[in-house]
């Protein structure tokens, strides 16, 4: 039967910026403007980041919806009246999933209007730790503040102190002429709690990225990322990934690492366990131990009385059961990527072009295809374009945070996906990239790459003001 | 130009088989203009009746004045909760810059406005360092975190009615907590009040402009371009599974939890489901029972499908009225509805089954539309 709604026949529906899926009819590549393959979704619009899967059934649906519950939740402290969402702290960064990833998007730095913060950051938080060999955990934790500085608490316990950022502005030119300002942060932790850090304290900022299409990355074969550290260090061109090599809480294994700023966690499920004990203060049968250092008496007096409380009042040991940590896992698991806003528009064309000319692809390597995922058959097989190798460059010093994380040192960084990126403006209402956020726009996240990423930087130095524009707009359009 | 001739070709085709002329796309998108118009107009005329009774109240408190401000809540919900059904596709409502989440956003994490029964100087109420303003209040909505909601239905439903901390019953909160004297920050409550009520009639009459006739607006532009229609079939499956059945009902069952449902203080979430349900039928059937009781009636995405595929019309036309059916059934309170071993339970779960099944229903008629692929799951 043929379609007599000319306009409907391509096939997408909730066009919010009216973006059309092209077809293999038209003579383009469907996986071009599809970044998830069946799972893509065609919002645009504030809640592009927040749809399940495209291609999960009616039935499916249903852990994906229970999941969003808890992403959202705000936890309070133990006990309160409603036994499903207490367990916050005693320390914590955020009471909730989406206070740092607000609508399922990217956090960003407090505001600095004249340089320096003028509040608390929520989206960003600082991972602490002094130099030795980490093990299983990655790192040797702080001392006294242990791995993450929580600069809030429950009501009975000091909150570990507050955190300064301060920006200065770096001034450069492009060989046109064109000026540009790149903003350097400084980070500091005042009004500490429990006196002085560590002397040999490594501080590595951290800022919560969008949560889409994390079970397509996790399905993409081990060997296939091998494979392409093996083609850049045949191809010679001083870029050397290498993928990181993580302890996995759930496999009980060492796996490759995929997710965080520094590829040190290996799955979804550790990722997901692991922030809700890290930066909620929310225990799980995965991670049942919340992190109160010896120093902290008021912490561990807090967490004894709270497991008292619990036993008296027969709730499970943890925070968060079982079920719905697994429900949890799969809504981060499931959360769908959007698809790609004119891909075939000539100026997009012209940056997708620049793009490759300048390199950018041999680390954000394009194109996937996913394996196996257990549990998962809507992600498996499918061809995807992330924009991802997942493995570790060194990005030089203007980047470093000189703190090693597993196998990456201080001047490495996993290569980040890039589909979304363009939306996150639209969702989060800000254009802040980088592991920090220092970055203000992807120009800008482009000028601060360095080290092996080095010559990429110095093309789009030489490009025109046409060919810097083309190059953002094809970025922004994935 | 092409919508004429293929409309031409579309009558041509179903000359032989329809016996009356079966509406044009045109004609189903100028009626949903006025279908979703008149929608917003009665919520507006709602919203202001309730802005009236809160002034009355906030002037001079009283407990008659509470329940008169409660009632006047409950009667505009019942077509605020049709207009859900003109979500979903970036329209007014929830487009760059929509004011849905100041409107409707929920589960609220009601310790952010005002004390609860763990931390009673808790929330904005009572941190007389934060001003309370439209822009301020609209500027906490969402902030840092999607239950920390300062606007909106919910908070007016918090401040009317407060914790639901009884089994068979909604919130009980006293009318004392808006006397000075009585209660610590009373004078800020009062205001609260006021302001988040003022705020929520001016989004309204935002909305209604936006879908008035004879101007140039939002209406004008979607209803002339025939790409509307696969908005508008999306938005009420999205409505049917995602937000309805999913967000709204499956969560609330697996926790058995009042904090997942959805009007959680006034214990009306029973009548929210019927209100979603019956948006979603009016946009199907082009029809739409006014607040005074008239009927606005024309051709509705219904038609169309008879027009394509007669015998699918009239399934979803069925189980989209076996889901109306199934949600006037759900006993209220919902909070115990919902709980394992009530009576209850088993309606609010065939709630579930029959929104599934007209989500399926949609989806062929979609197909039947010329629509490929139908997105029904969008959550928020």
């Amino acid at each position: 039967m043929t379609p007599f709604f000319k306009p409907l026949a391509f096939g997408l529906l909730i066009a919010g910026s009216a973006a059309l899926v092209a077809t293999a009819a038209d003579g383009t590549d469907p996986a071009n403007a599809l970044p998830g393959g069946d799972t893509t979704t065609p919002d645009h619009g504030r809640n592009a980041f927040s749809n399940p899967a495209a291609n999960l059934d009616v039935d499916r649906q249903t852990p994906f919806f229970i999941g969003n519950s808890f992403f959202k939740k705000n936890w309070v402290a133990a006990p309160a009246s409603t036994t499903g969402r207490d367990g916050l702290g005693p320390h914590f960064i955020a009471r909730a999933c989406a206070s740092c990833h607000l609508l399922d998007g990217r956090g960003a730095p407090p505001p600095a209007p004249e340089g320096v913060n003028t509040e608390q950051p929520v989206g960003l938080l600082l991972r602490l730790s002094i130099p030795g060999d980490g093990g299983r955990a990655g790192v040797v934790p702080e001392p006294t503040y242990g791995g993450q500085f929580n600069n809030q608490a429950v009501d009975t316990v000091q909150p570990e102190g507050r955190v300064t950022i301060r920006y200065t502005e770096q001034p450069g030119r492009f060989a046109d002429g064109t000026p540009y300002s790149l903003r350097k942060p400084s980070y500091e932790m005042t009004d500490l709690a429990y006196g002085p850090l560590h002397p040999d304290t490594r501080v590595s900022p951290r800022v919560a990225p969008q949560v889409i299409g994390l079970g397509l990355l996790e399905a993409i074969p081990e060997a296939d990322l091998r494979a392409i550290a093996e083609r850049q260090a045949r191809e010679g061109a001083g870029i050397s990934g290498r993928p990181n090599r993580v302890w996995d809480a759930v496999r009980q294994d060492w796996v490759i690492g995929r997710f965080g700023w520094k590829a040190n966690v290996g799955t979804v499920a550790h990722q997901t366990a692991g922030a809700f004990n890290g930066d909620i203060g929310v225990t799980s049968p995965l991670f049942p131990h919340e992190e109160c250092m010896a120093a902290q008496a008021d912490c561990q007096a807090r967490q004894q009385q709270e497991a008292q409380w619990r036993q008296g009042r027969g709730e499970p040991a943890t925070d968060i059961d079982a079920r719905a940590l697994e429900r949890t896992i799969y809504y981060t698991t499931t959360l769908a990527v959007p698809s790609r806003r004119q891909p075939d528009a000539p100026e997009v064309r012209h940056g997708e072009a620049l793009f490759h000319a300048a390199q950018c692809a041999s680390c954000h390597v394009p194109r996937h295809v996913t394996g196996k995922l257990e549990g998962f058959p809507e992600l498996s097989g499918q061809t995807i374009t992330p924009y991802t190798d997942l493995l570790l460059h060194d990005m030089g010093e203007g980047l470093a945070d000189n703190r090693s994380d597993f196998a990456a040192d201080g001047r490495e960084w996993r290569t980040p996906p890039l589909w979304g990126i363009g939306l996150i403006p639209t969702v989060n209402g800000h254009s802040m990239l980088l592991h920090d956020g220092r970055a203000r726009n992807i120009l800008e996240a482009i000028l601060w790459h360095g080290g092996e990423a080095e010559g990429a930087r110095e093309q789009v130095l030489r490009m025109s003001r046409a060919e810097r524009d083309a190059l953002v707009r094809f970025v922004g359009s994935l | 130009m092409r919508l004429t001739a293929l409309a031409a070709l579309f009558s041509a085709t179903l000359s032989c088989t329809a016996l009356a002329a079966p509406a044009t796309p045109a004609q189903v998108l100028k009626h949903y203009g006025e279908l979703v118009h008149a929608s917003y107009a009665d919520t507006l005329d709602g919203a202001r009746k309730l802005q009236a009774a809160v002034d009355a109240f906030v002037a001079a408190p009283s407990q008659d004045g509470l329940l008169a401000a409660r009632k006047a809540w409950l009667a505009a919900r019942e077509q605020y909760g049709q207009t859900e059904a003109f979500r979903f596709y970036g329209g007014p409502i929830d487009g760059t810059d929509g004011p849905e989440g100041r409107i409707n956003a929920w589960p609220m994490d009601e310790a952010y406005v005002d004390g609860v029964a763990n931390a009673p100087t808790a929330g904005i109420i009572n941190k007389p360092e934060v001003a309370i303003t439209a822009d301020a209040l609209s500027a906490l909505n969402e902030k840092d975190g999607e239950e920390n909601i300062s606007t909106g239905w919910h908070a007016i439903e918090f401040l009317l009615w407060g914790q639901d901390l009884s089994a068979n019953g909604p919130g009980q909160r006293s009318v004392e907590d808006f006397v000075d004297g009585k209660a610590p920050n009373a004078d800020r409550r009062r205001h609260y009040l006021k302001v988040v009520t003022d705020l929520l009639v001016a989004d309204l009459a935002g909305l209604e402009q936006a879908w008035a006739p004879g101007q140039k607006n939002f209406r004008t532009r979607f209803v002339a371009d025939t790409g509307s229609l696969a908005k508008i079939v999306s938005a009420i499956g999205i409505l049917s599974r995602g937000e309805l059945a999913g967000e709204r009902i499956e969560v609330a069952l697996d926790s058995q939890s009042q904090e997942d449902e959805h009007s959680c203080f006034s214990d009306n979430t029973h009548r929210d489901i019927v209100a979603n349900a019956k948006g979603i039928q009016n946009v199907w059937r082009g029809q739409y029972v006014r607040a005074d009781g008239s009927t606005l009636g024309g051709p509705g995405v219904r038609d169309l499908v008879a027009a394509r595929d007669a015998a699918v019309a009239k399934k979803v036309d069925q189980q989209i009225a076996a889901s109306v059916s199934a949600a006037e059934a759900i006993p209220a309170p919902f909070d115990q509805a919902i709980l394992a071993g009530s009576a209850g339970r088993a309606k609010v779960e065939a709630t579930v089954v029959a929104l599934k099944g007209q989500t399926e229903g949609l989806v062929e008629a979609a197909r039947a539309l010329g629509i490929k692929r139908l997105n029904t799951a969008l959550p928020e």
